[in-house]
This record gives C-alpha cells, sequence and structure tokens, in this order.
C-alpha cells in the first residue's frame, strides 16, 4: 500500500509568491504518474515538497494513508532520482548505492546483495569500484536509479532524470525506466519532465501543470483527445493544436460555429441555447486536418504561405482568410504543394474540439 | 587546447613571469641553505655564490708550543702542519701581524736572532733556531691559504644543541599544530551550519563573521590577555601556557576560517546534500561523510595559511608564552639570536634554515589540494 494523497496543498516562498495553489491529488500504489508543463510551473517544488525537502505552506500530503507534513525525507519511504546525477564524488559506485543501507545500519551482508542486485539489474557490475567521474553521463544516471533502488521506497521521485542524456541514450534510458517500472509493479512512480513525449510513453497517468494550478489529470490518451482546456490542448501534442476563435451559430446536439463570415463549421459537440452567439474557441489538431481537392469537400480554404517537408509528413502553414494564425495542417509523406497554392483543408467531425470563452472543454 | 599548442604572447608572458617568480623564490633559498652547510671561517669571508671554488684565506696559527722542540744537531725545531690535517694549499706567509705575506711558499724566512721558519705549500712548517726556544707559547705564524670548499653540519649540530634552537622547535610545533587543527575543526562545522542549515539569524551571523575579519590583531591584543588571565585565574590556569596561545591563534583564525570554508562549503552542489538527506544522512553524518570530504582542498589551503602565519608568528607568541627559555618559539629564538650572536652567520643561517623547512615540508604536502578538483563527475 503506497497511495500518495496530496488535499488542498499550497506552498509559499519567503517572498510571498503562491508558487502552487490548492493541489489536490489522489496517485495510487504502483501508478506511474507524470507531472508535466511549461518551465516554471512547480513541478519540482511539487515532487520536492512530495520527498520532504521542502516545507509544505498549507494543506496535507498522506503517503499510505498517514500524513506525513511534518516527517523527514528519510521515514517517508521515497527515494529520489535528481536531473543532475547528485552522486557523491567521492565514493564508489557501490558505495555511493551503499550509502543509504549504511546509514541505516543495514547488515554488511545485505548491504551487499541488495547493492548487487540492483547493480545486476542495471546493468552497473562491472563499474562497482570505479568513482563516478569515471562513467559516462548515462551510467552515471543508472547509479542515481540504482541508488534508489536498493532503498525499497514504497515511492520513487524522478525530477527530470533524463534532460542531461542525448537524444539516443534518451530514449534507451526510457525504455529503462519503463521496464524497472513493470518489474516493480506494486511501487509507485512519480516523475517530472517538462518533455511530453516522455510523458506520453511512459505515464499511466499525466498531471499537467500551469502557473502553480493542475490543469487536468488523466491518461496520456485522454489528455491527448479530450483536453479540458485550451491550455491543455496546446501542452499536448506536437505540433501544437490550431486554436480558432469562431461565435456559436446553432446550439443543440450538434453545434454550429461561424469561423468567419464566408466560413462556418459544424461540430458534433452538445451546447446549450444558452451559448447562442456566444464567442468561443473551435480546435483541431494538425495530423486531422487533411488535403482535399474541392471547396464543398472542405471547411477550411487557404493559401499556403510556408512548407515543412521533414519526410515522413510535410506541414503546411494556411493563411486562412479571416484568421488572425496560422492553421498548421500535417500530412503524411511528402506532398506535391506549392507554395502559394490554394488549399481546402478537411476533418472528421468526432475530431474537432470546442472551447467557451473561458477556453474550458465543452466536450465535458 | 588546440590554442595553447601555439606560442602566444601572452603564453610566452605568462612563462616568463613564472620563471622569474621561481628564480625570485629560489634563489635567497638556495643562498640561505648553501650559507648554513658552509664551513663557518669560509662563510665569513665570501658569499655563498662562491661557494664551490676555492677561497683565500687569511689566516694565523700558532706553532707548537717550545716543549715540542727536537734538537737536530746544532739546531732546535719545531714541525708541524699549519692545516692539520685538512686540504688546502698555502701560498704565502708570514710572521708578522706587519707582514703577513711577507714570503711565498718554499721560501726560508730570516727571523731575529738567526731563527728561520720555512712554510711548505701543503702546510708543513719547520721553525729551527740556533738556540732553545724558550717561553710557553708558540710562534705565531700568518698564511694565506687556498682553501677548497668545504661543506659541513656542524652549524645545525651547533644550533640545535648549544644554541637551543631544538627545543624552540619543538615549542613551535607544540604550538602551531594545535593552532592550525582547532580552528580548522571548528570552522567546518561553523562554516557547514552556516551554509546548509536553516535556523534564524543565520545572516546576522554571517555578517558578524565577515565583520570580525577586519578587526585589527593588535587592538585586540591586551583586551584579551586581560581576560583571559581572570578566567584563567578562576580555573587555576596559569597566564602563560599552551592553552592560552591556541586559544588566541584559534580566535585569530577563526573569521577567515569560518568565511573561507563557508564560501567553499555554499558551492558544493545541493543536491548532492539533499540526496543525503532523503538517504537518511543526519547532519552530522553529512558533515562527516559528505562535506568534509569533498572540501579537503578547502581545508587543506586554509590548513597551509593557518600554519604558515602561526609558524612565523612572534607578536602572539611573545604577548601570550613569554620569553623564558622552555617556552621560547623559533622565532622568538631567532630574534635573540640576531642580538646575542648578529656576526655569526653560520649560526643565524642554520637557524633561518630550521625555521623554513617545516612550512617547506607543510606546503609541498599539501600543495596538490590546492589545484585539484575533487567535485569531477558528481554532477553534470
Ligand atoms: N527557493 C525559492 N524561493 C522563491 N521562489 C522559488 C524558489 N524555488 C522555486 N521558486 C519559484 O517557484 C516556481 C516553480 O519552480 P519549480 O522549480 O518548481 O519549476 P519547474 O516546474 O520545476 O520548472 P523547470 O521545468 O524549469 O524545472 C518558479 O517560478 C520559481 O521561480
Ligand atoms: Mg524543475
Amino acid at each position: 500500500m503506497a497511495d500518495v494523497k496530496l488535499t488542498h496543498v499550497k506552498k509559499i516562498y519567503s517572498n510571498k509568491v503562491e508558487v502552487l495553489k490548492d493541489i489536490n491529488l489522489d496517485i495510487k500504489q504502483g501508478e506511474f504518474i507524470v507531472f508535466v508543463g511549461p518551465s516554471g510551473c512547480g513541478k519540482s517544488t511539487l515532487l520536492r515538497m512530495i520527498s520532504g525537502l521542502e516545507d509544505i505552506s498549507a494543506g496535507t500530503l498522506e503517503i499510505d494513508g498517514q500524513v506525513v507534513n511534518d516527517i523527514p525525507p528519510a521515514l517517508r519511504g521515497i527515494a529520489m532520482v535528481f536531473q543532475s546525477y547528485a552522486l557523491y564524488p567521492h565514493m564508489t559506485v557501490y558505495d555511493n548505492m551503499a550509502f543509504s543501507l549504511q546509514i541505516a545500519k543495514v547488515s554488511k551482508d545485505d548491504v551487499d546483495q541488495q547493492v548487487r542486485k540492483a547493480a545486476e539489474m542495471l546493468q552497473l557490475t562491472p563499474y562497482l569500484d570505479r568513482l563516478p567521474k569515471a562513467l559516462s553521463g548515462g551510467q552515471r544516471q543508472r547509479v542515481a536509479i540504482g541508488r534508489a533502488i536498493v532503498r525499497r521506497p514504497k515511492v520513487f521521485l524522478f525530477d527530470e532524470p533524463l534532460s542531461n542524456l542525448d537524444a539516443a541514450l534518451r530514449v534507451a534510458t526510457r525504455m529503462e525506466i519503463a521496464n524497472l517500472k513493470e518489474s516493480m509493479p506494486d511501487s509507485t512512480m512519480i516523475y517530472v519532465t517538462h518533455d511530453q513525449v516522455e510523458a506520453m510513453t511512459l505515464a499511466d497517468r499525466i498531471v499537467l501543470l500551469s502557473a502553480g494550478n493542475i490543469e487536468q489529470v488523466g491518461s496520456p490518451l485522454e489528455l491527448y483527445e479530450h483536453p479540458a482546456n485550451v491550455f491543455v490542448a496546446k501542452f499536448i501534442g506536437s505540433p501544437a493544436m490550431n486554436i480558432l476563435p469562431c461565435r456559436i451559430e446553432k446550439t443543440g446536439e450538434q453545434t454550429e460555429v461561424s469561423l468567419s463570415a464566408k466560413m462556418s463549421v459544424t461540430a458534433p459537440i452538445t451546447t446549450q441555447a444558452s451559448e447562442q452567439s456566444k464567442a468561443a474557441f473551435f480546435g483541431i489538431r494538425p495530423e486531422d486536418l487533411s488535403v482535399v481537392a474541392s471547396e464543398e469537400e472542405g471547411f477550411l480554404s487557404g493559401t499556403v504561405s510556408f512548407i515543412e517537408s521533414l519526410g515522413e509528413a510535410t506541414l503546411l502553414y494556411v493563411q486562412v482568410p479571416g484568421c488572425e494564425d496560422m492553421v498548421i495542417a500535417k500530412e503524411s509523406g511528402t506532398l506535391s504543394i506549392q507554395r502559394g497554392e490554394q488549399v481546402h483543408l478537411s476533418t472528421a467531425p468526432e475530431k474537432m474540439h470546442l472551447f467557451d470563452d473561458n477556453e474550458l472543454s465543452y466536450r465535458r | 587546447m588546440v590554442a595553447s599548442s601555439k606560442r602566444t604572447p601572452l603564453t610566452f608572458l605568462v612563462h616568463a613571469t613564472v620563471l622569474f617568480l621561481v628564480v625570485l623564490w629560489t634563489i635567497p633559498t638556495a643562498g640561505l641553505f648553501i650559507s648554513s652547510i658552509r664551513d663557518k671561517d669560509q662563510l665569513s669571508v665570501s658569499g655563498w655564490w662562491t661557494a664551490l671554488s676555492t677561497s683565500e684565506q687569511r689566516l694565523v696559527t700558532r706553532a707548537y708550543e717550545p716543549k715540542s722542540q727536537v734538537q737536530q744537531g746544532d739546531r732546535f725545531v719545531i714541525r708541524g702542519n699549519l692545516l692539520e690535517g685538512g686540504s688546502g694549499e698555502i701560498a704565502r706567509f708570514g710572521f708578522s701581524s706587519l707582514k703577513p705575506e711577507a714570503y711565498a711558499v718554499g721560501d726560508v724566512a730570516e727571523m731575529k736572532k738567526g731563527r728561520t721558519l720555512q712554510v711548505n705549500a701543503n702546510g708543513d712548517y719547520v721553525l729551527s733556531s740556533p738556540t732553545e726556544w724558550k717561553g710557553s707559547r708558540g710562534q705565531r705564524i700568518f698564511y694565506t691559504a687556498e682553501v677548497p670548499p668545504r661543506f659541513t653540519l656542524d652549524n645545525y649540530r651547533e644550533v640545535l644543541s648549544a644554541e637551543g634552537l631544538g627545543q624552540s622547535f619543538i615549542n613551535s610545533l607544540t604550538v602551531t599544530i594545535p593552532a592550525t587543527i582547532i580552528p580548522i575543526l571548528v570552522a567546518a562545522f561553523a562554516a557547514y551550519a552556516l551554509a546548509w542549515m536553516r535556523f534564524p539569524g543565520r545572516a546576522l551571523l554571517i555578517a558578524g563573521v565577515v565583520g570580525l575579519l577586519v578587526v585589527p590583531l593588535q587592538m585586540s591584543l591586551i583586551p584579551l590577555l586581560k581576560s583571559y588571565n581572570l578566567i584563567g585565574e578562576f580555573f587555576g590556569v596559569g597566564s602563560k601556557t599552551y592553552v592560552g596561545i591556541w586559544l588566541a591563534h584559534t580566535g585569530f583564525g577563526l573569521p577567515l576560517a569560518i568565511y573561507l570554508l563557508r564560501n567553499y562549503i555554499s558551492g558544493l552542489p545541493g543536491e548532492i546534500i539533499e540526496s543525503a538527506r532523503v538517504d537518511g544522512a543526519s547532519d552530522f553524518d553529512i558533515f562527516r561523510k559528505i562535506i568534509l570530504p569533498l572540501s579537503f582542498p578547502a581545508l587543506a589551503s586554509f590548513a597551509i595559511f593557518q600554519f604558515l602565519w602561526v609558524w612565523n608568528d612572534l607578536l602572539i607568541a611573545m604577548v601570550f608564552l613569554g620569553n623564558n627559555q622552555e617556552h621560547l618559539v623559533l622565532t622568538g629564538q631567532l630574534r635573540e639570536l640576531l642580538g646575542s650572536r648578529g656576526g655569526n652567520w653560520e649560526i643565524l643561517t642554520a637557524s633561518a634554515f630550521i625555521t623554513i623547512i617545516i612550512p617547506l615540508l607543510v606546503f609541498f604536502s599539501l600543495q596538490r589540494y590546492l589545484v585539484r578538483g575533487l567535485l569531477a563527475g558528481s554532477v553534470k
């Protein structure tokens, strides 16, 4: 049992800035939770509060049903992996991993057994006698993970563990972490990143934070398919979702919105009659747009002002008359469209998103 | 790396400066050392840079006393050697202080009353007289000798035993070692607390430490001595003891020690310390197992400073230890020697070299920690 429960948790630093405002979160045992959000939104702060390295200004934090607000980090049953590895530079890999057990006065044989087991798991056995400075970045990160494993914590905390690694190593280590989770199904893991690929691939549930608030909690696909608001919609997915200001023309089970004087579209999203004539936001993901031959088939038309060919896909930046921002369309493969050409875009109706004037989704 | 293989004017300047500093430092030290192992007679007539060439010395000695004369035929003869078995070569000689170089070797000098003196290059002399030699003292012989370089440890033997330098050496060590270790220990604890522990008034304490850095030592000497004596009287401790000087040096060294070490320790990566905290280490564990080993370069460099400063100190030693012979430190002893044996260069140079040996050893054994980066590999 290692549930983590945050109730009305707040963080106010000494400079009176409220960095986290009323965080409520219920994490079940064995879950892999990923905190994502833009830089400075408070992800690390939240993680450090769970770890006990940072005081909790208000609210309660429960681990395993026990309020741990005032319990020191070592007694919370957590282990933390830092972004900078934070290995003890003067100790060998073995001593780095054995440190916490030695502090806890575990018998020598047990220490040895656990360290070797963890080293085996992370393929670190050949390096046990080395100092951290004689390891590569990936190996150092594995030592940091190994140091967490030997403590057999109830909750693992990772703060951007991969951000110092190069792209290839990042993918490999990401898979290692996924494997690690699989081999320890009972441990709860909380993982901070600002990389949405990491979030999408690793998470059971994603917690999306912005400016000290939780924007949405859900599985990666939930966040992708049903973003609760414009922020989530734009944050998840790359390139970001196209958001076009519009006006609601007809309410009901099918809502008709006008994008400009000439263009209107009907989305299978229910709106109340009271919403009639209100301003709203229409959202559509670039990968859900496809180029069609005639104006009748599509719902958006414009001139291509820029083309990015990525090989596996092509990005079209389309200037739609009456819309301020360019609409991005992502087509798979290569296209024979030229700059300046007129294109028509269509989509499947169920892929459409509609947000009200407070940027909250109508699909609730 | 690539740039450094090309000789830019700047690197040339750097090398020239380093060379200049090395020469500037080495030459006096070498001179001191060479002087201290030269024969005292040679030292008094020529500088240390001539140590390897033979020196010309004007010397005077007395021939054997008349009672060693032997009669050979009708003459009474005294034989001996001016150099007494030492090596060297005699160039000229004489028998009167007015003309000490009157004769070349091999010549026969005619003295009064038909007496003659002959001196050979190897120092053998023959005094011969038609009448019996009288008196209790031998004839004075002046000579100019070419003496080859002679090196000896006699000077050291003399200063260490006869001049009491051995005792002062031990006194100096007795003062310096605890006066280096105590402030470092105290300062390391304080520096860790001031850098990484959160408690009210921390900033004020740091400001206080910085403020103490600028208090002139001379200003605080007398109040310190008075209060020390007062407190010492209460506990029945005499006024001039080693404990007193240890405390004094500790006090004077602490502000700088705390300041330097705090700057270093607060520069250690915070995540290492947080990581240790998550691993269950108490503040004392963190200090002992993480901070101390990682701060070794800073501790070593401060140790060098403090050691040199205490070793070379005269003022505090005079005030807190006095200058009675059994407590006299090396600097005090040197000062005494300057007064009493100011003309005896062999004594002064040997004493001076003994005084600088320990600082040199300390510096060379610890200097590698000044440059080594212990942190490599800890954080990205
Ligand atoms: N000790 C502190 N005192 C005051 N404000 C702080 C302190 N530490 C962090 N903050 C503020 O708290 C906010 C959140 O910081 P945090 O480190 O949690 O961001 P983050 O989401 O982890 O960002 P990143 O992705 O860049 O790591 C930031 O605006 C930061 O300026
Ligand atoms: Mg962060």
